[in-house]
């Protein structure tokens, strides 16, 4: 298993690199230059001229690569156009949000989905089977926009004054703030440096960063502020893991061996819960991994819509303002992501059904 | 065999299983009755489709929706299994009534080990350790032939062949030593010198145990090797039932006979096997009458108005047990049966 993991991660990396040669050109496709994105319609031939000698962007587009490959290779994600600040540091930022967010929303669409299809499955055809079906049809076919500000109106202004109000923008509270762990348990640290990076990195996850610190105030407020997004991005994935959850626990309803467990005398739910949901897990486990890939695209809206300052909004703007290293940046880290948690899926595999081996 | 005068395990009386279907009523199970006597093996024979299968899931209490237990008594043990509550009829099953299945591969969960599936059962009937169901589940696998059993209770079943599939889930069936063991074409998915063996093992631990076993097959061989009495099945009825030796010696339903005679018998040369025209019935639209009679050579061979007309009873000789439905033997209006039963 660790020889083909290893291999897994080694296919990764051909994988990634079609990925960014991809976004690399699509990106320079994009009708308008950075300049006039970046300086406005009216800059002059001589001022962007300039502009694009001062961020490389004169050479042709496969030097560009070669040496955007050099320096990300190093950890250089270059500067951004937009916001002249290093890429790094804006992954650093942001990236935590949307990881709280994606892995929120995954967390509300597998606790929810997953005992709704069970339900739906073992009730067959009954009343709470054709609700359940007609929810997660209404579900799937919801746009994420609309229903991030149905949400949003429904919790901050109908549920206004009542204990049910739920924040409709932002991470935290105004005046709140999350003490990072390192600087409250004084970690030594050289600012610049690499492990400085990884524990703002770390940090920068709030919701984590305030359970290891005692901090129910932070974690609170934090989690608050994540309902209604969580909730947003996790709807449709959460309808197309309970259907199926549906199917495959139908499917696996009608083998030889739950009629085996009934025969030895198990109580009816944990048939349903010990002989079947095992083996009905492996296509909702793939479903989940590639529900992974619609939540980041999912995350660029809800966090429009919520004023989350993750990396989908970030992305968002550095499209319309050709700021190509963090469209580049950004969709690496979004590809290694997703590689890694369909490999994770893969790996899954092998302990949920003893029949499959990796080779 | 003498009228058996002992005691039954299990009186199925009248039992009538239905499946209501968008296309219609399905009368699986269409008024059977039959008594199994402890220590017996009791065969139920039929093609496919005539009620075998749904008449043991009705023992068991295993009907599913559209499915449905109209009508009858399973009496077992004094009780009628009928009016038991789920809960005390997952007493039941697995402890004092078992089955096994035609599938053994696909019967055991593909995703636990052989161990922890038989193991299984002493947990769900008993307060038990697991060191001590680990021990028994062992001591099974020793019990039905299962070389180097203490490794094997950590394979997983598709690592196993057909035949040691079967030869767990007996180990697991008769785990509790059951009273009664339901055995659904236990051998038709396997190969033919496996047959033999988990046959003869079966007829082993039933003399060890003293388990009742209903075996349920098409294959008359099968029966005549094992059985101590017969029932034959036709569209969900039951139209001839006798001991063993008088059955084969002496066929009395047209059906029955049409059976043994399609038997190929080795040595004998034949220019084609003979078989019975004709299909089993539609069970959502039978046949008006007899539910054979659509197929029936003594019908036209005796010239017999009265079977598409009125269904025969079962009828029963007295002195020999031999039971049979059909109007060759039983007089009707304006209607002399051709012979005595």
């Amino acid at each position: 298993m660790i020889q083909y993991t290893i291999r897994r991660l080694l296919l990764a990396i051909p994988v990634i690199f079609g990925i960014l040669l991809v976004t690399f050109t699509l990106s320079r496709m994009i009708p308008g230059e950075p300049c006039k994105a970046m300086l406005g319609e009216k800059a002059t031939a001589q001022v962007c001229e300039q502009f694009t000698k001062q961020y490389g962007l004169d050479k042709p587009i496969p030097v560009q690569f070669a040496i955007f490959m050099g320096n990300m290779l190093r950890g250089d994600f270059g500067e951004s156009i937009r916001f002249s600040r290093p890429v790094t540091l804006i992954l650093i930022e942001r990236l935590p949000t949307t990881i709280e967010l994606g892995i929120f929303a995954l967390l509300i669409a597998c606790v929810i989905g997953i005992p709704a299809g069970i339900l739906s499955a073992m009730k067959r055809n009954s009343p709470l089977d054709v609700v359940v079906m007609v929810i997660s049809n209404i579900g799937v076919s919801m746009p994420v926009y609309w229903l991030g500000l149905m949400l949003a109106y429904f919790f901050a202004l109908v549920l206004k004054d009542t204990f049910l109000w739920l924040p409709p923008t932002g991470r935290l509270t105004a005046g709140i703030t999350s003490i990072p762990f390192f600087q409250l348990w004084n970690f030594p640290y050289i600012s610049g440096t690499f492990s400085h990076y990884m524990l703002q990195f770390f940090s920068n996850f709030l919701i984590f960063n305030s359970i290891i610190t005692g901090d129910w105030k932070v974690l609170g407020d934090s989690i608050k502020h994540l309902i209604l997004p969580a909730m947003a991005l996790g709807t449709i994935p959460m309808a197309i893991i309970a259907r199926m959850t549906r199917s495959s626990m139908l499917e696996v309803l009608k083998q030889d061996y739950i009629r085996t467990a009934k025969a030895k005398g198990l109580q009816r739910n944990l048939v349903i819960l010990k002989h079947a949901l095992r083996n009905a897990m492996l296509p909702i486990i793939t479903i989940i991994g590639l529900e992974v890939g619609i939540l980041f695209a999912g995350a660029l809206l809800t966090e429009t819509i919520f004023g989350l300052s993750g990396v989908g909004r970030i992305l968002y703007e550095a499209i319309t303002a050709r700021d190509y290293p963090i469209i580049q940046a950004f969709t690496v880290v979004i590809a290694i992501g997703y590689v890694f948690i369909n490999l994770l899926v893969d790996l899954s595999y092998v302990f949920i059904d003893p029949r499959i081996r990796l080779e | 065999m003498m009228e058996n005068t002992k005691p039954s395990l299990l009186e199925v009386q009248n039992l009538v299983t239905y499946y209501y279907t968008d296309e219609g009523v399905v009368k699986a199970v269409d008024g059977v009755d039959f008594k199994v006597y402890p220590g017996e093996i009791i065969g139920l024979v039929g093609e496919s489709g005539c009620g075998k299968s749904v008449t043991s899931l009705s023992i068991m209490g295993l009907i599913e929706s559209p499915g449905k237990i109209v009508n009858g008594k399973i009496n077992f043990l004094e009780r009628n299994l009928l009016e038991l509550g789920e809960s005390e009829m997952q007493n039941v099953r697995g402890a004092q009534i078992s089955m096994i299945f035609q599938q053994p591969q696909s019967s055991l969960n593909p995703v636990f080990t052989i161990g922890s599936q038989i193991e299984e059962v002493f947990q769900i009937h008993g307060k038990i350790s697991k060191n001590e169901a680990a021990d028994k589940a062992i001591e099974l696998l020793k019990l039905v032939g299962i070389p180097d059993a203490v490794k094997k209770t950590h394979a997983y079943p598709h690592e196993m062949s057909g035949g040691q599939a079967q030869r767990v889930m007996i180990a697991m069936a008769l785990a509790l030593s059951p009273k009664l063991l339901i055995a659904d074409e236990p051998t038709t998915a396997l190969d033919v010198t496996i047959q033999a063996q988990i046959l003869n093992l079966l007829a082993d631990l039933r003399r060890k145990f003293n388990t009742s076993v209903i075996l349920i097959t098409h294959d008359l061989g099968v029966i005549a090797e094992m059985a101590d009495r017969v029932a034959i099945m036709y569209a969900g009825k039951i139209i001839e039932q006798s001991d063993v030796q008088s059955l084969f010696d002496h066929p009395k339903h047209p059906y029955t006979r049409g059976l043994i005679a399609s038997v190929p018998v080795m040595g004998e040369i034949k220019e084609s096997l003979d078989t019975i025209p004709g299909n089993v019935p539609n069970l959502i639209d039978l046949p008006i009458g007899c539910r054979f009679s659509t197929r029936c050579n003594a019908r036209e061979e005796y010239q017999l108005e009265i079977c598409n007309k009125q269904e025969p009873e079962l009828q029963r000789n007295q002195k020999s047990g031999h039971e049979v439905r059909c109007w060759l033997y039983q007089d009707g209006e304006g209607h002399t049966a051709p012979f005595k039963l």
